[in-house]
């Protein structure tokens, strides 16, 4: 294991950040934690890396099957990309990637032109050794961070934190620089783990999500599986837009707005109050009755500019739906604001209401 | 598209006036005038009058009263006495800034109300403090005397009167900028395996240092220039515990005008740099500011 956290649980006076919380990263894996505000994802980064320390007794930490739970930060040889940058503003980017090395002890402190070849050659995996020479403030955001992740590097770190590292960037910045922190990691294969609260970046950046909610991970596994196969609520209604309904289980059944729908894992189950999860896509819009059970539903507002439509639909018993499609399919329906429609799902997730 | 935008902004930015906010001409004006004439009367013809009555027998005399040994000591005493209480001063005041603006900790806000005491407490009664501390009749008194050691009516009684009443300077000037700045940098630094001092050196003295400077600047120029706390405890002995200001006060008071301006004339002159130097500070400073809220504004 690359990185392994073991039952960590960090409190804030009264407020419960983290609560027994375990996590391992394979060697060589790009991990995301993905969550809300609060969810305590920050709070168990910096803990891996150092700069906070779990309660009193609780947990440990292991690089590399290597217990540094009782190691200073200084020592733990992490890259840590903080989500504003924290360059040193001061010092010229060459300056600010070369810090790390110009801090050790002078035993291990390599020598000035190896420290030049380092930190050019770092520049260069970044791309931007033409900017050695300016100062943070002369920089773009994108650049600025990939500055601060050439410092990172220069430490030749176990390890690679990042801290919502395309936070503070606007949305075409952020798109170029995912693609281009993928391939960076597929070049050098270090283990990572990175903080986002942003669905579409943990599901095409990472390897594996875990999703953190109110300090637990409720779910840990590839973007497939996190993104088809929710195991919780909450995974399903943060990973994208959803629809929801009050529902109840019967029979193998489960019943909700006008339809009934076969829940086979559900069969055994005594009848109770459930809810039910669809995603936009997973809803099928016609303007007949096809034979299969449908919501009938009047369109209220299409939003057509973009790769795909949606539909904003009231149903008969008053649901508000989103329904979503290709462009073709929209222009073969001819439909209107206004039109009624049939709809039926294609896939439904069903959750057992919790007593 | 974007660029013509961009212009337009730029534009209002640069006449800030709309028809709300816009006065008549003769109300501008009269405000103008009124603050300059305002600043004429009450600093500019004081400092003009300083250095006339200086030279108003000459060149010659006003030498003769900065060359007088009296005069010479005090100078002396009064660089001493920034050479000592600056340093400390600074010091401290690094290390209560940091304190305050980087930890969080119990007592934290009566900290910064007590560095906040120097500018709340009149002078005079800070030099008595001293006096019944250290005073002949004082507390501690009787065992400095058994001792031989003198602190008021002598150099310690000075140095503490004026330690105490120029502490805040430093300290009160870097708090605010230190807790603008975060501790973001100094996280960075120490992960990439900086030990305390070398972030203290490499990472945040490059980041305070003109708010520092502009601090011990003003602290320079309280040191030089304070008199009651120092006219309490230091005896007004001539050409011994006499610093600038008491002397100027001595000579004064012995209708020596003209020797008394001469000083004072020095003590202008040095008010008269620390402004420049302060001026320069502040822009520098603002452009640092500037430079780097573009950067982040640019992206």
């Amino acid at each position: 294991m690359g990185i392994e956290a073991r039952n960590i649980t960090k409190t804030f006076g009264t407020f419960t950040a983290l609560r027994n919380v375990s996590l391992s990263v394979a060697t060589g894996e790009l991990v995301a934690l993905l969550g809300p505000s609060g969810s305590g994802k920050t709070t168990l980064l910096r803990i891996i890396a150092g700069l906070e320390e779990p309660d009193d007794g609780s947990g440990a930490i292991l690089f590399h099957d290597e217990d540094v739970a009782r190691t200073q930060v200084g020592n733990r040889k992490v890259g840590f990309v903080f989500q504003h940058y924290a360059l040193f503003r001061h010092m010229t980017v060459f300056e600010n990637v070369a810090f790390g090395l110009r801090v050790r002890p002078k035993s291990q402190r390599p020598g000035r032109n190896l420290i030049k070849y380092k930190v050019m050659r770092l520049l260069k995996l970044v791309q931007l050794e033409s900017m050695a020479n300016r100062y943070p403030h002369q920089l773009s955001g994108g650049q600025r961070q990939r500055v601060a992740l050439a410092r990172a590097l220069a430490i030749e770190p176990k390890v690679l934190l990042l801290d919502e590292p395309f936070g503070a960037l606007d949305a075409r910045v952020r798109q170029e620089l995912r693609q281009w922190l993928r391939r960076l990691h597929d070049e050098i294969h270090l283990t990572s783990l990175f903080v986002t609260h942003d669905q579409d970046e943990a599901l095409e950046l990472a390897d594996r999500v875990a999703v953190m909610n109110n300090g637990q991970i409720e779910q840990i596994g590839t973007p497939d599986d996190v993104f088809h196969k929710p195991a919780t609520e909450f995974v399903v209604k943060f990973l994208g837009q959803v629809n929801f309904f009050h529902a109840r289980l019967e029979g193998g059944k489960v019943h909700f707005s006008t339809l009934a729908w076969e829940s086979p894992e559900h069969a055994g189950t005594p009848s109770q109050p459930a809810h039910v999860f669809i995603r936009p896509h997973e809803l099928d819009v016609n303007i007949i009755r096809n034979g299969h059970p449908a919501l009938q539903a009047t369109v209220k507002r299409i939003h057509s500019a973009g790769p795909n439509v949606r539909l904003d639909l009231t149903a008969e018993s008053g649901e508000r739906l989103c329904a979503e499609m290709t462009q073709e399919r929209y222009r073969s329906l001819n439909i209107t604001s206004g039109s009624t429609v049939f709809v039926t799902p294609r896939d439904v997730k069903v959750f057992a209401d919790k007593p | 598209m974007a660029g013509t935008v961009a212009m337009r902004r730029t534009a209002a930015r640069r006449q800030p006036d709309t028809s709300a906010t816009t006065e008549p001409t003769w109300v501008r004006t009269l405000l103008i005038v009124v603050s300059l004439i305002f600043l004429a009367i009450f600093l500019l013809l004081p400092l003009l009058a300083v250095f006339s009555q200086a030279l108003a027998k000459g060149w010659e005399v006003y030498a003769q009263s900065l060359w007088d040994a009296d005069a010479l000591a005090a100078i002396r005493l009064t660089l001493l006495m920034a050479l000592i209480v600056v340093p400390i001063n600074t010091v401290f005041g690094v290390i209560a800034a940091w304190a305050i603006a980087k930890f969080q900790f119990v007592g934290k806000s009566l900290l910064i109300t007590f560095i906040d005491l120097p500018y709340s407490v009149s002078p005079v009664i800070a030099g008595l403090i001293f006096v019944l501390l250290f005073g002949r009749q004082g507390w501690m008194g009787p065992w400095l005397e058994s001792h031989d050691i003198r602190i008021i009516f002598a150099i310690p009684g000075i140095v503490l009167a004026t330690l105490f009443v120029t502490f805040p300077f430093v300290a009160r000037e870097l708090i605010p900028l230190m807790q603008a700045q975060g501790t973001e940098e100094e996280e960075a630094a120490c992960v990439l395996g900086a030990s305390g001092l070398q972030t203290f050196w490499r990472v945040t003295l490059p980041n305070i240092k003109w708010g520092l400077l502009y601090g011990v600047i003003l602290c320079n120029a309280r040191t030089m220039g304070e008199f009651g706390a120092v006219s309490v405890v230091s005896g007004h002995i001539r050409g011994e515990t006499n610093t600038m200001p008491l002397q100027i006060e001595n000579l004064y008071h012995e209708y020596n005008i003209t020797a008394a301006f001469a000083v004072a004339s020095l003590m202008a002159l040095l008010a008269l740099v620390t402004l420049v130097f302060k001026s320069f500070l502040q822009w520098k400073t603002s452009q640092q500011l500037s430079a780097e809220e573009l950067g982040y504004t640019g992206d």
